[in-house]
C-alpha cells in the first residue's frame, strides 16, 4: 500500500500510505527535542553504566569504573559519623566515671548515645522503655540490687551478673529451698507468709511468726535479719514495694521452692568502654540513678534547648 | 463537502501573539498621583528593613525581620513565634478584605496603583523611554533591522532594567536577615546560597515581568481582575468615557465643517496612545483596565486644546454615569462612599484589626506543654509511692532570661523535681531559668502516693517568677499500677 503515499497539503506532511474508509494518517515525524531527549539519554545511560554497577553478574554486578555501591555510600556514612563522635568517646573513655557529673555536657551526650545503644542491645530483656518485666529488672524505679551509682551500675555492666566463667562477675546463689529438701512445703508456706508480712502485703499471724524464725535460720544471712538485702551479694530488700518476680503467694513459693537465677551478659567483651559508659549513663538518668557514696553529684544538668533560644 | 484543504486556514493560529505596547508619556495631576505613589511604594519596599528597632541584647534590632532560621517574625513591637502565625493569617485575611474594600469604593485603585507589577513595569517604562525616546521612536526602533544602534540600545535598556531588578532581588532578601550584615556579607560572598538564588530569582521574575510581560501579567496571570468583577458594583469608581458625549467622533475641522453632528471625542487616539495595557477605552469598561487613570490626563489634555471641558474620559460609576447620561446630578459622593456594602466591608476588617490588637496586647508571652511520658506509664517506688515522668517544655517568649516556677494543681501527697534534681530535694514547685527568648525543655518527675485512683487528672502549671500575671497551665494525668494481686 506505500504505493498510495501521498503528501497532505494543508499540512505538507506525507501520509503513512494506508486507508480506512477515508480516513487516512499523517506520517508525522517525531519532534526534534523529543529525539534528542532520547538520543541524549541513550548516551547518558552508556556513561552510566561503564561508571556505575549495571551489568547483572551471577555473584554480582559489574563494578563500575567509580567503584560505587551502596553498601559502600553506606559504610562511609558511618565510619564518617563515628569519626565525628570520635572526641566525644575519647572524653568520656579518659573521664573518671565518679566527676562524669562535673560536665553536664558530657554526662547529658553519654546518655543520649547510651540511649540509642541501650536500643540495640538491651532492650531485648529490659524492655524498650527499660520497664523490664518478670525476672528482668526495671530501671526506672529507684530499687537497686547491685547499686545504683553510676560505678556500680557501669560494674555490673562490664562485668555482667552470674557469668560462671568469669571471677569478677555478680555472683550470688539462692539456694532452691524446696527442691533440695532443705524446707518442706508448709515451712516454705510460713516463709512466704512472712515474706509478705515483711513486703507489707499481708497482716501478722501465726505462719508468720513460724516463718520468721525459718527466715532468721535459713534467709537473714543474706537478706538481713530486718529483710532489707544485701546489695554485696545481690540480695534484694524484701521490705520495699518493689519485687523482681512478684510478691503474690504463688510466685514466693516457686521462688523458695526452686530459688531464681537471673543472668546478664557481661557486655565488657562485646562492647568497648565508651559504649558500656555511655549505658552507664543513660541507665543512671532514668530517674532511679543513686549518688556515688563518696562523691556529692553537682546537680546543674541543664535544661535542653530545642535550638530556639538566640545566641 | 468540503475538502480538508480548505478547513484549515493556514494563516490560522492557536495563540495571538502579543501585540507590543509602548505606551506613550503623558503629563496630568493622575501621572503626578501616580509618581508621588511609586516613590512612597517603592521607599517603604527599600528602606524598610534598614530601619532599626531597640529590642535588648537578646533580639535582633531589625524593625521589621522575617527570622527564618530562628522561626521569628518581628515587626517594630511584635514578635511573632511559629504557633502564633495565624497572626499573619490575620493580616493576610485584612489583606484581601482591605482590597475587597477599595475594590468596591474606588474599583481597581490597587491595579493602577500601587500594585508591584504596576509600580515596576511603570518604572521599566520610563527607563525605555528615557532610552529609546517616546512611543514613536520605540515603534520605529523595534521594526528596524538590528544594527549598531538598536543593540547598543537594546543593551542599555537592558542593563538598566537588570540593574533595577537586581536591587529589588536585593532588597527583598534584607528582609530575611540583619541588613547591615547581609549586605557586606553578600558583596563578599559570605552570604548564604539561598540569598544568591533568591536574588538571582527575583532578578530574573522582575527583569521579565517588568520589561517584557508587562500587561500579559494582569490579563492572564492575576487572578485579581477576575475577582473584581465580582468585587465591583454600579457604585464603584471606575474610569469611564462618555459615549454619549464622544460619539460621534469627529476631527476639529469636520465639526467645524459641520457642526452639531459629533460628539467631543476627536478620535486623536491619545488615550489608547498612553495606556500601559494597550488598551481602548472608549470600547467600555474591560479586564485590560488596570484604572491608572492615565488616559484621563491624556483626554483632559487634549480637551484642554481643542478648548472643550474637560471629563470626557472620567472616573465614573455606572450609576453616576446613568444619572449623567440622563442629564440629572451625580449622587453625592458621600453617599455612593459610605454605603451599606463598604461599611459591612469596613466593619469587618477593623474587627479583625481590632480583634488582633486585642489578643497581641493580651497575649501571654510564657508557656507550658506538658507530655505524660508513657513507655513506662508509671514507675513503681522501693517506699510504695508511684513516679510518672513528663516532658515539659517551657516557652519564654520574652528578650531576656527568666525565672520560671513550675507547680501542679492539687495531687495528693505529690512532689515533683527534674532530671536536673533529686528526690530527695523535691517539693510542690520547681524553679528552672529559661534562656532569653527560646524553648527549654526538660523532664519533670512527679511522685505521689501509691493509693489513689489509677488514673487522676491534673494540671502543670508555669508561672514567672517576677510577675504572677505571667502564667500559663497544661492538663496532664497522673497514672498509677492496678491494684491487687
Amino acid at each position: 500500500m506505500s504505493e498510495n503515499k501521498r503528501v497532505d497539503k494543508p499540512t505538507g506532511t506525507e501520509t503513512v500510505g494506508h486507508e480506512w474508509d477515508g480516513i487516512e494518517e499523517l506520517d508525522t515525524p517525531m519532534p526534534r527535542w523529543w529525539l534528542w531527549t532520547l538520543y541524549a539519554t541513550i548516551i547518558w545511560a552508556i556513561g552510566y553504566v561503564i561508571l556505575y554497577p549495571a551489568i547483572p553478574m551471577i555473584h554480582s554486578a559489574s563494578e563500575g569504573l567509580l567503584g560505587w555501591s551502596s553498601r559502600g555510600e553506606y559504610a562511609q556514612a558511618v565510619s564518617a559519623r563515628e569519626r565525628e563522635l570520635e572526641p566525644i568517646r575519647q572524653a568520656l573513655v579518659s573521664t573518671d566515671i565518679r566527676k562524669l557529673h562535673g560536665s553536664p555536657e558530657l554526662m547529658q551526650q553519654a546518655v543520649e548515645g547510651g540511649r540509642s545503644a541501650f536500643k540495640v542491645h538491651c532492650v531485648q530483656c529490659h524492655g524498650s522503655g527499660a520497664a523490664g518485666s518478670a525476672g528482668y529488672p526495671n530501671l526506672n524505679d529507684d530499687d537497686w540490687l547491685w547499686g545504683g551509682d553510676l560505678e556500680a551500675i557501669e560494674y555490673t555492666l562490664i562485668h555482667g551478673i552470674r557469668n560462671p566463667d568469669h571471677e569478677q562477675t555478680r555472683f550470688s546463689q539462692m539456694p532452691a529451698f524446696g527442691r533440695d529438701g532443705i524446707l518442706q512445703p508448709t515451712e516454705i508456706q510460713d516463709l512466704v507468709s512472712h515474706v509478705r508480712v515483711l513486703a507489707g502485703r499481708e497482716k501478722q499471724s501465726a505462719a508468720a511468726t513460724r516463718g520468721a524464725m525459718l527466715f532468721e535460720a535459713n534467709c537473714a544471712i543474706c537478706h538481713g535479719s530486718d529483710g532489707t538485702g544485701d546489695r554485696t551479694q545481690g540480695a534484694p530488700n524484701l521490705t520495699d514495694a518493689i519485687s523482681l518476680y512478684g510478691l503474690d503467694r504463688a510466685s514466693l513459693t516457686n521462688t523458695i521452692t526452686n530459688s531464681r537465677y537471673g543472668v546478664m551478659p557481661r557486655w565488657g567483651q562485646r562492647l568497648d568502654s565508651a559504649t558500656i559508659r555511655m549505658l552507664a549513663a543513660y541507665v543512671y538518668s532514668l530517674g532511679g540513678g543513686e549518688k556515688l557514696p563518696a562523691l556529692e553529684a553537682t546537680a546543674t544538668t541543664p535544661v535542653e534547648s530545642d535550638g530556639d533560644e538566640q545566641s | 463537502m468540503s475538502s480538508p484543504d480548505e478547513v484549515l486556514d493556514p494563516e490560522l493560529k492557536l495563540y495571538e501573539s502579543r501585540k507590543s505596547v509602548f505606551p506613550k508619556a503623558v503629563n496630568g495631576k493622575f501621572r503626578r498621583l501616580k509618581w508621588v505613589i511609586m516613590a512612597i511604594t517603592l521607599a517603604i519596599y527599600y528602606i524598610t528593613p534598614w530601619i532599626r528597632w531597640d529590642r535588648g541584647p537578646y533580639a535582633p534590632d531589625q524593625a521589621v525581620l522575617v527570622d527564618l532560621a530562628n522561626r521569628r517574625f518581628y515587626m517594630f513591637g511584635i514578635e511573632i513565634w511559629p504557633h502564633e502565625f495565624y497572626y499573619v493569617a490575620g493580616m493576610l485575611v485584612m489583606a484581601g478584605i482591605g482590597l475587597f474594600l477599595v475594590t468596591s469604593a474606588v474599583g481597581r485603585a490597587w491595579c493602577g496603583y500601587s500594585c508591584p507589577q504596576t509600580v515596576w513595569t511603570d518604572l521599566f517604562q520610563h527607563v525605555e523611554r528615557a532610552i529609546d525616546g517616546d512611543r514613536n521612536a520605540q515603534f520605529k526602533l523595534q521594526d528596524a533591522p538590528w544594527g549598531p544602534k538598536k543593540i547598543g540600545k537594546r543593551l542599555a535598556k537592558w542593563s538598566v532594567w537588570l540593574f533595577i531588578a537586581f536591587w529589588t532581588g536585593g532588597a527583598w532578601i534584607m528582609y530575611f536577615a540583619d541588613a547591615p550584615t547581609l549586605a557586606v556579607d553578600f558583596w563578599t560572598g559570605e552570604a548564604a546560597f539561598v540569598a544568591y538564588a533568591t536574588v538571582g530569582v527575583l532578578t530574573l521574575t522582575t527583569f521579565i515581568f517588568g520589561g517584557f510581560m508587562r500587561e500579559q501579567v494582569c490579563i492572564y496571570m492575576c487572578p485579581w481582575p477576575r475577582i473584581q468583577t465580582a468585587m465591583m458594583d454600579e457604585k464603584s469608581l471606575t474610569v469611564t468615557y462618555k459615549e454619549w458625549r464622544g460619539e460621534p467622533r469627529g476631527s476639529v475641522k469636520k465639526a467645524e465643517a459641520q457642526p452639531g453632528s459629533f460628539g467631543d471625542c476627536i478620535d486623536c487616539n491619545q488615550c489608547v496612545a498612553v495606556c500601559p495595557t494597550g488598551i481602548d477605552i472608549r470600547e467600555g469598561p474591560q479586564i485590560g483596565c488596570i484604572t491608572c487613570a492615565l488616559c484621563i490626563d491624556a483626554c483632559d489634555s487634549v480637551m484642554e486644546k481643542v478648548n472643550r471641558p474637560r471629563g470626557l474620559i472620567d472616573y465614573a460609576t455606572l450609576e453616576d454615569a446613568e444619572l449623567e447620561k440622563a442629564g440629572k446630578a451625580h449622587n453625592p459622593v458621600l453617599k455612593t462612599l459610605f454605603r451599606p456594602r463598604t461599611l459591612l466591608y469596613f466593619s469587618i476588617w477593623g474587627a479583625i484589626g481590632l480583634a488582633m490588637l486585642f489578643a497581641v496586647g493580651n497575649r501571654t508571652r510564657i508557656d507550658i506543654s506538658a507530655n505524660h511520658d508513657r513507655n513506662p506509664v508509671y514507675v513503681q517506688l522501693a517506699d510504695g509511692h508511684v513516679r510518672n515522668s513528663y516532658t515539659i517544655n517551657l516557652r519564654n517568649m520574652e528578650n531576656r532570661p527568666r525565672d520560671m516556677v513550675i507547680g501542679m494543681t492539687e495531687l495528693k501527697g505529690a512532689v515533683m523535681w527534674s532530671n536536673a534534681g533529686s528526690r530527695d530535694g523535691a517539693g510542690k514547685t520547681l524553679v528552672t531559668k529559661v534562656p532569653a527568648d527560646s524553648v527549654a525543655r526538660l523532664r519533670l518527675y512527679v511522685a505521689a502516693p501509691g493509693e489513689g485512683p489509677v488514673r487522676e487528672d491534673f494540671a502543670l502549671t508555669v508561672t514567672a517568677a517576677d510577675d504572677a500575671e505571667a502564667n500559663d497551665v497544661d492538663e496532664v494525668f497522673f497514672e498509677r499500677p492496678e491494684t491487687g494481686e
